[in-house]
């Protein structure tokens, strides 16, 4: 994965190949998301990394199946925040915050 | 189409800022420096109560946390942060608490009430933060404080918040087992929905419920029925673009579906059979080209095993297993080796059938598949595939890695002592093994290897030319040098003979084996041990030599003065033995006794010579009682007392426990070499033969040879008439208390068809007491597939006279 390398820990009754595939589906998530990622894209956005895993998996397992499922939810939440932002951000820009 | 958010949504400029000056430290040194910097930066931020870049700080502060710098210190400030208004605050806040704050930290506790407040939020996000944080470190405390918040949320109409509580709901489950009860109704009216998300979790949350509760287990049973019918949905249903994966719909729920059923089926026999046809189904129309498919095949196979399937469907996984075995992907091909090694013990014939590619994976590069083909090529080893197998084990010693050596060695060990065709293949592989991996054996094997040793004694001749030879070509490995040692001193006779049957001949002079010795006494790589060993052999050479006693003579008195205590003590008595008690030297150091295997196996090499040097030393002893053997093997000799023990399987070697016991050391050790030498396979003597067993068109009969006074020899004869070939065929023998046994190494172990080869077998008895000899033989063999034992009772010997031997 492009000098990517992820380390999983699983229990004994889980299934190796499937942990794999959930692996993945989480590099595709990360990959839509950047743009073709990369490793400093995640050193310089791990909070936003972490935001797209707590989406897709929860407690050890996976939230939702379907890739687009999950991505909608992250663009949600990224308008959410940006929109609690944004005032405060146009302030900035203007010097007058 | 996703747009492109790195832009639209500001990074945190401050953060990328802090991350650049570390990253661009470049020592050790510089980057605490800038870590101490900005944490003191962070912290004066922290005590500011009205701060816009609070997330910034927080993100900050976690990013130094990432890389191990402590950071308790921001805890409160994630408490702080939960309980915000503005979303981005809460976001990070949450962030923070999932990594800062676990059970153990006070803090904690705090934010009980904000997810709690969360929980029942007007948006989804900031409910989502909740259920993610609560999944990730909720306490048990929390668990039992939010639990019907949770359950409520699992009735919501809300698909997103829905799969959400569900896997929180696991969590609760995982902290507080009772409080699964609470969840059953809700996760049972869930498994209707369509939404996958929703399906999964739910799949998930009846998994964990059944694994902790019986009573959970039996209601979920009966949604058997249900699970099917969603499995066949995803497995026959066309293209669904949202949750295929290279061609398979929806992998991840169809593997925790399968998962469910495996424990639901599990000593089953109704939910099994209504499983039975999809598992098949799916077995064989999964795709199996590419992993994804492969990780559907992997959780119907663990299933299909695991539940009471029928022997057809097994057969098919067991396959599966095989195709995965050969699949190009070493992963696949280990996590096949893994689930053949689970079943290896009950579906023994099935694995057996892909040993080829097994011990192929031997060869393979990577250390943890070795492994797993080490462990699974052992389990297959059987009395029909040892030489092939030992060839390929063998091989594989030279060339493993080191911290396999030494589970190999001692795997073919147990192997060898439990299949080995004969003594001198035995002895043979054992000696290979100790070339190879000398140093990774045990301690016991030096013992074991004397003892199989002295048993075997028509090979003593070529047993200690191949020792010598092997002794000077290398003494590094000390388990070879110690046993060579030991048979040179016993059989340095032989040695010098020069003759052997089994080998071809060296001439080997006197001062040949006494200098060798002599380098391994000197050698820097000979152990204590090892030198103990050489000292002996070369005292006891002292009775088996005529030109050069001198010179041993003078080799013991050196070491008389030596440091270490262990020899010095030795090497005093030994010339002890030269001076005042020269009278004695030839009966002490004569040829040994065969050993009984219980006095040695529980002692290593050191203290086990120690016993038999004492022995030695010893002056006349008393006959020793002979060492009862275990209870077991007692009751099955109790033929008079009619017990119905199950006999226990002989080694092909002769069961040690039951051979001649250590006989008093008098010159009584001529007269047993004799009762040894005159125990020589004899060939098949027309003398009156019995049939004992007739059944199954095998047939047995047995003859028998007086030898001496009380020596007898019998012969069994097994022929096989029938028109299929007959394997596994042995032979057990059981005989009155005080009658000793011993049996010879069969000639063969199967029986072919027509009586195109007869199998014999010694059985040697020695009756001092005269009694009245009565023997029980086991009959075990495996005839058309099926295995049979028989057992008869012979009390009447052919060739005896009336009165008994």
């Amino acid at each position: 994965y492009a000098s990517l390398y992820f380390c999983c820990a699983i229990e004994e009754q889980d299934n190796e190949l499937i942990t794999l595939e959930v692996i993945h589906r989480f590099v595709e998530l990360l990959d839509k998301y950047f743009g073709s990622v990369c490793e400093l894209d995640i050193i310089f956005n791990f909070e936003k990394a972490y935001f797209i895993l707590d989406e897709f998996l929860m407690g050890g397992e996976i939230q939702d199946t379907s890739k687009k499922s999950v991505l909608k939810a992250i663009e949600q939440a990224d308008l959410l925040q940006e929109e609690d932002e944004s005032p405060r951000s146009v302030l900035e820009e203007m010097g007058l915050a | 189409m996703i747009r492109h958010f790195y832009r639209a949504m500001s990074p945190s400029v401050p953060l990328q800022e802090m991350i650049r000056a570390i990253r661009s430290a470049r020592t050790q040194c510089e980057e605490r420096g800038v870590i101490q910097r900005e944490c003191a930066a962070i912290r004066a931020q922290f005590r500011q109560t009205d701060n816009g870049g609070r997330s910034h700080n927080l993100a900050k502060l976690l990013y130094v946390h990432m890389l191990g710098y402590p950071a308790h210190f921001g805890q409160m400030e994630c408490v702080r942060m939960i309980g915000s208004s503005r979303y981005s605050e809460k976001r990070v806040g949450y962030l923070g608490a999932m990594m800062l704050l676990d059970e153990k930290q006070d803090a904690s506790l705090l934010i009980t009430n904000s997810i709690k407040n969360d929980l029942s939020h007007s948006n989804q996000h900031v409910q989502s933060l909740a259920l993610c944080t609560l999944a990730c470190m909720g306490s048990a405390e929390m668990s039992r404080d939010l639990a019907p918040e949770i359950n409520r949320l699992l009735r919501s109409s809300n698909s997103y918040i829905k799969k959400k509580a569900a896997l929180c709901a696991v969590h609760i489950v995982r902290k507080v087992q009772d409080l699964g009860e609470l969840f059953v109704p809700s996760a049972h009216s869930l498994l209707s929905e369509k939404n996958h998300g929703v399906l999964h979790g739910t799949v998930v949350l009846i998994t964990e419920l059944c694994e902790r509760s019986p009573g959970a287990l039996e209601r979920f049973r009966k949604t058997v029925p249900d699970l099917v019918q969603i499995m066949k949905g995803l497995v026959i249903s066309g293209y669904s673009p949202d949750h295929d994966v290279a061609g398979v719909s929806d992998p991840f729920l169809q593997v925790r579906i399968l998962r469910l059923l495996r424990i639901l089926g599990r000593n089953n026999e109704a939910a099994s059979d209504a499983m039975n046809d999809l598992l098949a189904q799916v077995a064989t129309n999964t795709d199996s080209t590419k992993t994804v498919g492969n990780a559907v095949l992997y959780e119907t196979v663990l299933t299909v095993l695991d539940i009471k399937s029928e022997s057809g469907l097994r057969v098919l996984a067991v396959n599966i297993l095989g195709r995965f075995l050969l699949n190009n992907d070493r992963n696949i091909r280990y996590i096949a080796m893994t689930s053949l090694q689970k079943i290896v013990a009950t579906d023994h014939n099935a694995v057996q059938r892909h040993r080829g590619t097994i011990v192929d994976c031997l060869k393979d590069q990577d250390a943890s598949v070795k492994r797993r083909a080490l462990e699974l090529s052992l389990a297959l080893v059987s009395a029909s595939n040892i030489r092939s197998m030992m060839k390929e084990l063998l091989i594989f010693l030279s060339s493993c890695p080191p911290e396999l050596r030494a589970q190999a060695a001692s795997g073919i060990f147990n192997a060898g002592e439990r299949y080995a065709p004969s003594q001198r293949w035995h002895i043979d592989t054992i000696l290979h093994v100790l070339t190879t991996a000398g140093g990774d054996v045990r301690d016991e094997t030096v013992p074991n290897l004397i003892q199989l040793i002295t048993n075997t004694s028509e090979l003593h001749c070529y047993t200690v030319h191949k020792l010598y030879r092997a002794l000077l070509t290398d003494i590094s490995q000390q388990p070879l040098v110690q046993v060579a040692c030991w048979c040179i001193g016993e059989y340095g006779d032989l040695l010098l003979k020069g003759e052997c049957q089994e080998t071809e001949a060296v001439q080997v002079t006197e001062d040949d084996v006494l200098d060798a010795l002599e380098i391994v006494l000197q050698s820097h790589m000979s152990t204590p041990t090892t030198r103990g060993f050489a000292l002996t052999a070369t005292m006891k050479l002292s009775t088996r030599i005529t030109d050069n006693v001198d010179r041993i003579r003078s080799i013991v008195s050196i070491y008389g003065s030596c440091i270490d205590v262990e020899l010095q003590q030795r090497a005093v008595e030994y010339n002890a033995l030269f001076k005042k008690y020269d009278h004695m030297r030839a009966a002490v150091l004569e040829r040994m006794p065969v050993i009984q295997k219980n006095s040695l196996g529980q002692t290593n090499g050191e203290v086990s010579e120690e016993t038999i040097k004492e022995t030695q030393l010893a002056k006349v002893r008393q006959d020793e009682t002979p060492q009862q053997p275990a209870g077991q093997v007692c009751d099955l000799l109790d033929l008079l007392g009619g017990s119905q023990e199950p006999l226990q399987p002989s080694s092909l070697l002769g069961d040690p426990a039951l051979t001649q016991p250590t006989t008093a050391l008098t010159s009584a050790g001529g007269d047993l070499l004799d009762l040894l030498g005159g125990l020589e396979p004899s060939p098949l003597t027309p003398a009156p033969t019995v049939t004992v067993y007739e059944k199954n068109g095998v047939t047995l009969t047995l003859s028998c040879e007086q030898q001496s006074d009380s020596g007898l020899t019998i012969t069994l004869t097994a022929s096989n008439s029938t028109d299929s070939d007959i394997s596994n065929f042995t032979l057990q023998a059981a005989v009155p208390k005080s009658v000793q046994l011993q049996m010879r190494s069969p000639s063969r172990d199967s029986l072919p068809a027509r009586g195109a080869a007869k199998l014999t077998q010694l059985v040697v008895l020695n009756n001092p007491n005269k009694v009245n000899l009565k023997m029980r033989i086991r009959v075990s063999y495996t005839s058309q597939g099926s295995v049979i034992q028989d057992t008869v009772q012979v009390d009447s010997f052919p060739g005896l006279s009336a009165a008994g031997l």
